[in-house]
Order: C-alpha cells, then sequence, then structure tokens
C-alpha cells in the first residue's frame, strides 16, 4: 500500500507537553478536545499499543471494528476517524509519516504468548501487564474489562485476500510519528510494546516520545 | 454426528438476541435455514466473565483473518471458549463487527415496536447488550464480535468487501464448548450487507453432545498453537 504520507505542522518547541516513554512502560494521559496528540518512534520499528476513551465515560471507548468499517478499510493512517463503541468520533489522524498503523493484532499478554510461542514464555513483559498496571494506579475504577481491542501504530499486521494474517517487520523508521486531533475530551492509555518474540519491535524495543499541543482549536 | 445426541432445538427469530451457557462437552449447531443468514456472537468463561472472547488473540495466534473449520475462539486468557468443528460455509468473518441502531435507521429507516409490533427493526448491538444484561453483564463486558455465515475480504490496499451469498439456505457452523460459554448471539444483517432492505434470515440451533476430544482432533491439530491453548484450557479444568 503506497500511503499519502502527511507530515505536521506543528512545531515540537511549542508543545504543552512532551514524554520520552521508555520500552516496556505505559503512558496514560488526559488530551482534551482540540488538542493535539504526537507520537514519535523515536528509533523506528517500535510498536505503540494503544487505547483511547471518553473522558467523561470510560464505557465509551475505541473501537477497532467500528473504525475499520466505517472507513471500509482495516489499516488506519491519516484521515482516519478513531470511532468509539457508541459511535462517536474520539480522535482524527491529521499527520502520519510512517504510513499505515495495525488495529487487528491487539496487544501482546503473558498468556497469549504462552499459546503462540511456548509455555515458557509466561515470565516475560508484556503489553497486559503495563496496560493493567497504569489503570490500577489511575484509581479511576478501571479493570481489565476496559482493556478492549486496542491499535498498534507503527506495527505492520498485514491480511491478505484469502484471509491470512501475519505479523511483519515494521515499515517505521527513526523519526516516524503519528499525530491525531482530539474530537472530544480523551483519556489516552499507551503502552510501549516489549515483545520480543516477533519482528513488531525489530526485536529491540525503544523508547518513544510523545508530545501534547493544548488549546490549538480553542 | 447422530440425531440422537441432540439435547434441544431451536429457532432464533431474523433479528432477534440468545444467549445461553454451552455447557463444556456439549456443541452448538447453527444452520442458515435461508441462506443468506449473519450471526454475530461473543463467548464468555461462564465462571468468570472477566474471561471472555478475545479477537486479536484469536486472530493472530492462528495466523488468520477468516474463521473456519479446524480454527478456535481464544479468551484473553490463552484458553479455547469454542472449537470450530464442522463447516459447511468456510469462511465466517471476524472483522465487521456489530450494527447499531443509528446504523439501522440511516440504512434502512425506522420502523418502532408501536406501528410494526414484532415486526420492528432490531440491531446488533442492543441485541448483545439487552442479553448482557441479563447475564449481569454490561456495556464494558461488549467486545468485538464475530459473524457466522458472512464473509468480508481484505484486498492489497487494506479495503473490505462484503460478498453476498457467502452462506447457502442448510449451511451449517459448529462450534464446541471446551470450557462453560456464555455464548450470546445475534440474527441482525451484517453492517456491511448492501442489501437496501431489511431482511434479517432465521437461524436453527442445536445443542447436542460433543464427542470427546483426542490428541488427534483437528481443532488441536490445525496450529501448533492450538495445541498449547487445548493445553492451557486443560490445565484450568485439572
Amino acid at each position: 500500500m503506497s500511503a499519502l504520507l502527511v507530515e505536521s505542522q506543528r512545531g515540537a518547541h511549542n508543545a504543552t507537553y512532551r514524554c520520552v516513554v521508555p520500552a516496556g512502560e505505559p503512558w496514560l494521559h488526559e488530551v482534551p478536545k482540540g488538542s493535539y496528540l504526537r507520537i514519535v518512534d523515536l528509533e523506528g520499528n517500535q510498536a505503540v499499543d494503544t487505547l483511547f476513551y471518553n473522558a467523561h465515560d470510560y464505557t465509551d471507548r475505541y473501537s477497532a471494528q467500528d473504525t475499520i468499517r466505517q472507513q471500509g478499510n482495516i489499516y488506519l493512517t491519516t484521515g482516519t476517524s478513531l470511532i468509539s463503541s457508541s459511535g462517536n468520533v474520539l480522535m482524527k489522524i491529521v499527520a502520519d509519516t510512517c504510513g499505515r498503523h495495525d488495529t487487528l493484532g491487539g496487544a501482546c499478554a503473558v498468556e497469549s504468548n504462552m499459546v503462540r510461542y511456548s509455555l515458557e514464555k509466561r515470565y516475560m513483559h508484556a503489553c497486559r501487564q503495563s496496560f493493567l498496571k497504569a489503570i490500577v494506579e489511575w484509581e479511576h475504577g478501571m479493570d481489565k474489562r476496559d482493556i478492549t481491542s486496542n491499535i498498534n501504530f507503527f506495527m505492520n499486521v498485514p491480511v491478505t485476500p484469502d484471509g491470512q494474517l501475519s505479523f511483519e517487520d515494521g515499515v517505521s523508521g527513526p523519526g516516524k510519528y503519528v499525530e491525531l486531533r482530539a474530537e472530544m475530551d480523551v483519556l489516552a492509555l499507551i503502552s510501549n510494546c516489549p515483545q520480543l518474540n516477533n519482528p513488531c519491535n525489530g526485536y529491540n524495543p525503544t523508547p518513544i516520545e510523545v508530545l501534547i499541543w493544548e488549546g490549538q482549536d480553542r | 454426528m447422530s440425531e440422537s445426541s441432540v439435547l434441544w432445538e431451536e429457532t432464533v427469530e431474523p433479528g432477534a438476541a440468545w444467549s445461553h451457557v454451552l455447557k463444556r462437552g456439549t456443541s452448538l449447531l447453527l444452520t442458515d435455514m435461508e441462506g443468506g443468514a449473519n450471526v454475530g456472537a461473543v463467548f464468555y468463561n461462564f465462571e468468570c466473565p472477566a474471561e471472555r472472547f478475545n479477537l486479536p488473540d484469536t486472530l493472530k495466534a492462528q495466523h488468520i483473518a477468516r474463521l473456519t473449520k479446524g480454527c478456535v475462539l481464544y479468551s484473553d486468557m490463552g484458553r479455547i471458549l469454542c472449537s470450530i468443528t464442522e463447516d459447511s460455509v468456510g469462511w465466517h468473518d471476524p472483522l465487521g463487527g456489530c450494527s447499531n441502531a443509528a446504523w439501522v435507521a440511516c440504512k434502512f429507516g425506522e420502523a418502532p415496536y408501536q406501528q410494526f409490533r414484532n415486526n420492528c427493526f432490531r440491531n446488533g448491538r442492543d441485541g448483545f447488550l439487552v442479553e448482557l444484561e441479563k447475564w449481569g453483564l454490561g456495556p464494558r463486558d461488549l467486545t468485538a464480535n464475530v459473524n457466522f455465515f458472512s464473509r468480508v475480504t481484505v484486498s492489497e490496499d487494506g479495503s473490505m468487501t462484503f460478498h453476498p451469498r457467502n452462506s447457502m439456505s442448510r449451511s451449517h457452523v459448529e462450534l464446541r464448548a471446551e470450557m462453560n460459554v456464555l455464548v450470546v448471539l445475534n440474527t441482525c444483517q451484517h453492517p456491511l450487507d448492501p442489501n437496501p432492505k431489511y431482511e434479517p434470515k432465521p437461524v436453527r440451533l442445536s445443542i447436542r453432545k460433543a464427542r470427546p476430544t483426542g490428541a488427534a482432533d483437528p481443532c488441536r491439530r490445525f496450529r501448533p498453537e492450538n495445541s498449547r491453548g487445548f493445553t492451557l484450557t486443560e490445565r484450568y479444568f485439572a
């Protein structure tokens, strides 16, 4: 797929918030309506597992199936509206220098690693561990039921016309980014993926940077 | 499978929802009575419904974007909820999700109960949510669903195509419960179905005793991953 790469006009020096998230760590933050959220793949080939919620009602959350069905395409890129389970638009992708992002592959978990690779993989760190740690520390009543099918920014999970699916080497590279505008007050939850068992992180998980520009549309 | 194994049967009317705890060791045979049916379905471990169907784990463990005989439905805990033990269709859709009230109203117009009585228009999401409430579950528990009898293919550029006439009259698919599984389903139309008319189809359900699974079970041998999934499921009951 030759996606149209779209750069952002916003400069990092104007960002109202910046945070480097090390590999294997979660990040949770509210993003007010009208703000812009940029996720930068600092060193390249890093999967960023991401969930979004209506900040005022966590039952209204990102829905992968509604998102891909509404746009009629399984890959996320500039122009994609991220649709919630209640049919609302949570975020819109406004810039993307990577080209496409996955929302079918889900998050790694120690349990699914046991199935996919071997029963001995149980004690390797995984995204769901990070997600659960983050929502417990957030202390807003979220639990495992809120960890639903997520987005994998910078991850390459092609589906073939005959219905096969695979995890391929990343299509991302150092400094590539995706930028989203919040269409409502949103809670963003990220796990910077620690997976070592497949090429989603190039077998070398690395840090990402998250930037927010608040109040740009107000 | 012999008719003597049938425990009971029922027809789910067009557009209706249904739920049942399918016991470990039994199976659910779904039959498309007229052709062109769609069955949206979600699955939970009845003993602990926080363990539920996980679509991404199901797809990536088996390297699939379609469901057919041999495939299994994984929970988020690395265990198997149900196995697909028979299938005359060859392709069931895990991608398209379910219809909702806004989509039905926009596509087919309004048909409320007041005027239309039990021919009123129904939608997949509300059907799921009402059934889930009966088991103490709610909107937070509604996961990504599968759509039996429907086929959505993905082209090279990622675009999705719904294929009408994927399922003919008398087509069937059988699910074997590998734990006590709360099955919640509805017979609403697939949300990518281009049919301009509200025309959901009836589906026949047959609950049966399942044959015991062994080491040679085709679902277990479908992928090395599935062998480990069965092992983890057996450990849960050990």
